[in-house]
Formats: C-alpha cells, structure tokens, sequence
C-alpha cells in the first residue's frame, strides 16, 4: 500500500505504477482522451505501465469535458 | 465567395468557435455546435470522478471538430502549463486557449501572469490563443511573445453584456498583427455582427447560445450575425452623418 495524492484526495492504494493505479481507480488505460501528471510533470501513455509511483507522490488523472 | 480564416497557419472556414458548457442536453449541444457551422469548439480539462468513469461528450466531439482546451479557472502560471500540458497529451493537440484568472468574481484576466505562461507555453511549441483584456497593449505583448491570436474580451464571462468598450476592441483589431477573436460577452445575434463590423476576425459564444431560450435557432443566429458582420466589415460601411441626406433624386418631384 502506498499512501499517493490523486486528484487532490489523499488514499492508500496498491499500485505501483500509472497504470497499476488507472486500473485500480476502475479507469481503463486504453480510454481515450485521458491524461496523467505526477508531481506536476506530464507522464506520456506510453510510459503508464512503467512509471513507478512513490508514497507521496501527487498524481493527476485528468479528460476533456465541456467547456467554454 | 472564399474568406478563410488563417490562424497558425491552419486555414478555418468559419468564423465562429462555440463553447460545449451548459447546454440543456447533450443532443442540444451538438444539434447547436451542427447549426453554428463551427470547426473550432472549445473544451476544459478536468480531474476524472474516481467515485465511476464514464465516456464524455468529448468522445463524440473528437472526430467533428477540431478541439480547443481551454485552461480555465486556472490562477498561476504553473496550473495553467500542467493544464495545458495535459491538455495536448490527452488531446494530441498543441492549440490551447489560455486562461489565467486574477479575480474570481469577475473573470479578469492576470495580464501580468497572462503574459508570462503565453511565453512559457509558445517555447514549449504550443500554439497560444489567450483569453486577455480589451486593451491594445497587453494585446501587443501577447502577439510579442508569440502567441498565434489574442482572445480580447467583449465583457465579461457569461455576461451577456456585449461589447462594452467598442472603441477599444476597434482599436485592437486596427493594430493587431494576429487574428483577433472576440471571446466573452456575447450575449445574441448583434453583438456578434457587431465583433465583425469592428474588424474582429471570429467570435467565440457559449452561454449566448447554451442558456438562450431556444438555443438551436440561436446557434444559427449568432451564425448569421458573424456572417452578416463579416460581409459588412468586408464591404465598408458609410460614414455616419449629423444631418440626413435623401436617397431619392431630387430633381423631378411632383409639384415643384
């Protein structure tokens, strides 16, 4: 269990990776249009399955939504 | 009659963008975004629900029209980089609309942080359209840094107050060495006719035609007004006169 930040809410997730976690917030990796940032930096969805993730670290899973 | 817009060197034949917030449903929205002939519509980026992921409205949109993030509600510099950074990863686009909020009851514009992520985000290959105030200078700076169209605002966000200052949005567009897109304030028809005739070259509307009665027919209003306004800046309006000047001969009349 690693104690990560995501999204802005502090939980305690098993995951070892990006893509460990997508999988573990029920997001399905492959969905379209999704993007991840770890402490404030891009990480590229190629790079999901390999980027480990740390206790601590501040993840951001963000999509499009309607806008002006 | 050919009148394409060139921005980045991207070549746009309609004139107007079109907001996707706020409308009734989600068949409204794209019936409106159908019937306002838009290529450009805007999007935000938003932090996932983790409580249930669901496909979007965007997922419908993608292959449409072409996709413009906008980075709104951000307030630092460095949110509205990661923003538009996220933005182009998950949308495999470098155009991003800049926002970079001062005040959050009004939406003014940051001009001084404004400024600095437009030059941030145009070295790091973006192609920067800023939402920005209706003031020539920050609008120069804008285009200085490298931005690839300024965003000067009508009024303010939502308002539906149309052009408040005319004369400065005027003045914008008579120096601007970059398209100059009308963006906030629209509030019908006219006020995006009247964007045009100042020589602006688009208008972006969203809640004008999301929160109007009948949003379909106001889509296509605004539509025509950006048309209608376009021709009338193409084709040059009359001098205003104080005193009236008739239309008939008149030599000939009856009576005389």
């Amino acid at each position: 269990m690693a104690r990560l930040r995501v999204n802005g809410v502090e939980e305690e997730i098993t995951a070892g990776t990006v893509a460990e976690l997508l999988a573990a917030c029920g997001v399905d990796p492959a969905s379209r249009f999704l993007a991840v940032a770890v402490n404030g930096t891009v990480v590229r969805r190629s790079e999901w399955p390999s980027r480990p993730l740390l206790p601590g670290d501040n993840v951001e899973i963000v999509r499009p939504f309607s806008g002006g | 009659m050919t009148d394409p817009l060139i921005i980045a060197g991207t070549t746009l034949s309609s004139r107007l963008f079109v907001g996707t917030a706020g409308y009734p449903n989600q068949q409204i929205l794209l019936d409106c975004l159908e019937a306002s002939g838009a290529e450009i519509v805007t999007v935000s980026i938003r932090r996932i629900s983790l409580e249930g992921y669901a496909e979007s409205l965007v997922d419908l949109l993608g292959g449409r029209y072409r996709l413009l993030p906008n980075t709104a509600g951000c307030a630092t510099v460095r949110d509205a980089v990661l923003t538009a950074e996220l933005a182009r990863e998950a949308l495999e686009t470098d155009w991003v609309k800049l926002e970079l909020i001062g005040d959050r009851e009004t939406l003014y514009p940051d001009v001084e942080q404004l400024v600095r992520a437009a030059e941030e985000l145009v070295g790091s290959g973006f192609t920067v359209l800023p939402y920005c105030n209706e003031d020539p200078v920050t609008c120069q700076k804008l285009a200085d840094v490298g931005c690839a169209a300024v965003m000067p605002l009508g009024s303010l966000i939502g308002s539906g107050m149309g052009i408040a200052n005319p004369a400065a949005i005027e003045l914008i567009c008579s120096r601007s060495s970059v398209p100059v897109v009308l963006d906030a304030g629209i509030g019908t028809a006219s006020d995006a006719a009247l964007a045009m005739e100042l020589g602006c070259d688009a208008v972006l509307a969203n809640t004008a035609i999301a929160k109007s009665h009948d949003p379909l027919r106001m889509a296509a209003a605004i539509r025509a007004g950006v048309e209608g306004g376009r021709l009338a800046r193409l084709a040059g309006r009359i001098p205003k006169r104080r005193f009236a000047e008739p239309s008939s001969p008149q030599l000939g009349l009856v009576g005389s």
